[in-house]
């Protein structure tokens, strides 16, 4: 009789484990020779930006693309330096980061997160790249920004409006510039009570997603706290393209305020329906129909074209602002391409400016030195005043913009105009407010 | 009640174009015995034609005006349409106005000639395929198609208003003798519903009562016999191919100012449109537009809030419930024919 503990069974056992640590994928694991994830050793860094090229949000993920590659020459010391000259930091040198020169890679969201997360992973695990970026889509966000995680690299979020992406699903790797919906709230309530005074009945019509319902709850918290009521919260389906059999009943309900919880297309389809369905000529209750859409795109208020014209809402930031750093992104934009940017364009511009900047503060590409500068970080002189990377949620504090469709544009792309600029201590809340509640930052991954 | 009257209402302009895409596919599929999925690419077509001549009609001269500057502070560039210097500025906004209803005839030409081209340079290879190699193929068009419109058109939507006359909306409760904006509906979405019944009627009287239209009813009852008469029968059913195309592209030309056009419209309506014919009947005319109509009236329907509050989510999924059920109760659909698709 053998007294050895080997046995065939834990023998093949042993074995299988084995194998599968060895077969486990490298990706999302830094080699043993670097200190984090992607570490570059090279003359040069790479960047990874992650947008919409194909798919309904094409031409915003254009527009971000554009604004990168503007970023990325004014970091490596070409064009005039747009506004790293009015960047209150003044670590970037334009000798590109680190002394190491930008290159970038991109990859295509096709605003499904499924793709957006594989094309992520493509560039972070075949191209090297050290930080992602972009997206127009607050889904696509939170799936690359939990990806991101993951695999121990920074991701700077894109246009992303949902409350989740630094509320429940927020992540120590992930950071936003861009607003939010409970801040598109907290600066239009009091325009809206201005405007349309307090006894008011709002109908929401709503995108079917985590942006849509973060944005219904914020816009119906706000108003109603102001006193007015709320009808009725209808979803409806993403992939709607006419939204006639929801606009119908609205007139019918007793509400005198249409709130469009849509974007992108759905935003330029549902307002379409609803001013050809005549709502804004109406009188309900003895007032004038009104029709709010929180969020605003200037590309996306062209394709609704003049239905725009004098419906409010809020935007993260708007061409024709005229503060010195704004005034030096428009021009460096607007001479590269010949037309002004987009919000989106903004956001992205701005946040890797601010990536570049937080590792030349840290001295270091490792994500976690980069997390550490950006949290807490105040800045100034990128287009939307005195601005704070807040460190409980990684959210950007800083003005947000109410805007109206223009009633007489002067071009194309002068479909908005500013009404106000709601200061940032309005639009700030508690890092445990209710509507972010749930989920935890967690700590950085480093790889 | 006026809830009942004003989904119907909804339903119809939606069934307009469920029904004008679906009479062009069951009338390929009839003809030709291809199942053809570009055909959602043909509706979008048709609604760029709309995009394209008002592109056309605002073709301009563009001037500096020293007085304004533009955003990056540099002198204004004013750009006048052609057409308001050649006819008069009244005359020339008029044309640009009536830019939509102008893209039928400018369309009609164009969408023969595509629906030519792709009968003649692509799907007739595809005649003896199985119906699995068509609609690969297709699909495959489809894809390509939109992706040729995006790169011309980009992808966000393009707004192409109906003329002012048509802007607004009609109260039809009072009419009724309901209240006021009880029944509620848009002035161009009763002109889409009325070009839609004269296109419709229009096909069926060309297929009933004229020789072409006998002929290519008989071949699609019996294709060999036919052939065995003499008559060239492939020629007459790249001309219904033509012809189907048309319809389509209309149907889009004035779907235009209902939601702006944008390269995927084609996709949005194809699948739906397939549904329709499966439900009407592969290959069955009347069939195609009873069913556009009534899956376009129930979908209305199943989006009003009091069906919601039953059934959550019904307003998705209505379609193809009741797909499962006709399909499960009547085989070849409300008005299918027996031997359809059934080799």
């Amino acid at each position: 009789m053998s007294t050895s503990n080997f046995t065939r069974r834990g023998m093949l056992k042993s074995s299988a484990m084995v194998g599968a640590g060895v077969a486990l994928p490298t990706i999302f694991t830094a080699s043993s020779a670097a200190a984090y994830m992607n570490e570059p050793t090279g003359a040069s860094v790479t960047l990874g930006f992650n947008v919409p090229q194909t798919g309904p949000y094409a031409d915003e993920g254009a527009d971000e693309l554009r604004a990168y590659e503007l970023a990325v020459e004014h970091l490596n010391g070409g064009g005039d330096g747009g506004m790293m000259n009015t960047f209150s930091s003044k670590a970037l040198k334009g000798n590109g980061i680190l002394g190491k020169k930008v290159e970038y890679v991109t990859g295509d969201t096709q605003t499904k997160s499924d793709a957006a997360r594989a094309s992520a992973k493509s560039m972070i695990e075949k191209d090297g790249a050290i930080m992602i970026t972009g997206g127009s889509s607050s889904g696509v966000a939170v799936a690359v920004q939990g990806l991101c995680q993951e695999a121990g690299v920074i991701f700077m979020a894109g246009l992303t409006h949902s409350n989740d992406t630094t509320g429940k699903d927020k992540k120590a790797n992930g950071f936003r510039h861009f607003f939010n919906g409970y801040m598109s709230a907290a600066a239009l309530a009091p325009v809206l009570k201005n405007l349309y005074g307090t006894d008011r009945n709002a109908y929401h019509l709503t995108a079917d997603y985590t942006w849509g319902w973060t944005q219904e709850e914020s816009i119906a918290a706000a108003t109603e706290a102001m006193g007015w009521n709320t009808v009725n919260k209808v979803r409806t389906p993403l992939a709607a393209t006419d939204f006639s059999s929801y606009i119908a009943p609205v007139l019918n309900s007793g509400a005198d305020v249409l709130v469009l919880n849509h974007y992108g297309g759905n935003m330029v389809n549902s307002l379409t329906n609803a001013v050809q369905f005549g709502l804004r000529d109406k009188m309900v209750n003895g007032k004038q129909f009104e029709i709010v859409v929180p969020l605003y795109s200037r590309l996306m208020a062209k394709g609704a074209g003049e239905n725009v014209k004098g419906i409010h809402g809020s935007t993260n930031w708007h061409w024709s602002l005229t503060d010195e750093g704004s005034a030096a992104f428009v021009k460096s934009f607007g001479e590269k391409y010949g037309f002004p940017p987009s919000q989106a364009a903004h956001t992205t511009y701005c946040q890797t400016l601010l990536y570049a900047d937080a590792a030349e503060r840290a001295g270091t590409f490792n994500p976690c030195g980069i997390a550490e500068a950006l949290e807490g970080y105040e800045f100034d002189g990128l287009g939307n005043g005195k601005t704070l990377y807040r460190a409980d949620d990684h959210q950007c504090f800083k003005d947000v913009l109410v805007v109206r469709g223009k009633e007489n544009p002067t071009s194309e792309f002068d479909l908005l105009e500013v009404v106000e600029v709601t200061p940032t201590e309005q639009v700030t809340y508690a890092p445990d407010h209710p509507m972010f509640a749930g989920g935890a930052l967690g700590s950085c991954n480093a790889g | 009640m006026d809830s009942i009257i004003l989904q119907i209402l909804n339903g119809l302009d939606k069934g307009s174009a469920y029904a004008l895409i679906a009479l062009g596919l069951t009338l390929i599929f009839g003809t030709l015995g291809v199942v053809n999925f570009a055909h959602g690419a043909l509706f979008m077509i048709g609604a760029f034609c709309a995009v394209t001549l008002k592109k056309i009609l605002t073709l301009s001269s563009v001037v500096e005006d020293p007085t304004k500057t533009d955003f990056l502070g540099k002198p204004l560039k004013v750009a006048t349409p052609y057409v308001e210097s050649w006819f008069g500025e009244a005359t020339g906004a008029a044309l640009i106005d009536w830019a939509v209803p102008l893209a039928i005839l400018f369309s009609i030409p164009i969408m023969i000639g595509v629906g030519f081209i792709m009968e003649r340079g692509l799907i007739k290879h595809f005649y003896k395929r199985p119906h699995a190699d068509q609609i690969l193929v297709t699909f495959g068009l489809a894809i390509v198609l939109q992706e040729v419109i995006k790169a011309f058109y980009g992808a966000n939507p393009i707004p192409t208003p109906a003329p002012a006359v048509f802007r607004g909306s009609f109260d039809f409760g009072v009419l009724l003798g309901f209240d006021p904006n009880a029944i509620i509906y848009p002035y161009w979405r009763m002109v889409y519903f009325a070009f839609s019944a004269v296109i419709i009627g229009a096909v069926f009287a060309f297929l009933r009562f004229t020789t072409f239209g006998m002929v290519v009813r008989a071949g699609m009852a019996d294709r060999e016999t036919v052939g065995l008469l003499g008559i060239n029968i492939d020629k007459r059913f790249t001309i219904m191919f033509g012809i189907a195309a048309a319809v389509a592209g209309l149907a889009g030309v004035m779907y235009a100012p209902i939601n702006s056009p944008n390269y995927h419209m084609g996709m949005d309506f194809l699948v739906l449109s397939f549904v329709v014919v499966v439900v009407g009947g592969m290959g069955s005319l009347p069939g195609a537009v009873l069913a556009g109509f009534m899956l376009g009236i129930l979908e209305a329907f199943a989006s009003m809030n009091q069906i919601k509050a039953i059934i959550p989510g019904i307003d998705q999924i209505i379609i193809y419930l009741v797909a499962i059920i006709i399909i499960l109760t009547r085989p070849r659909g409300l008005m299918g024919k027996k031997g359809v698709m059934e080799e």
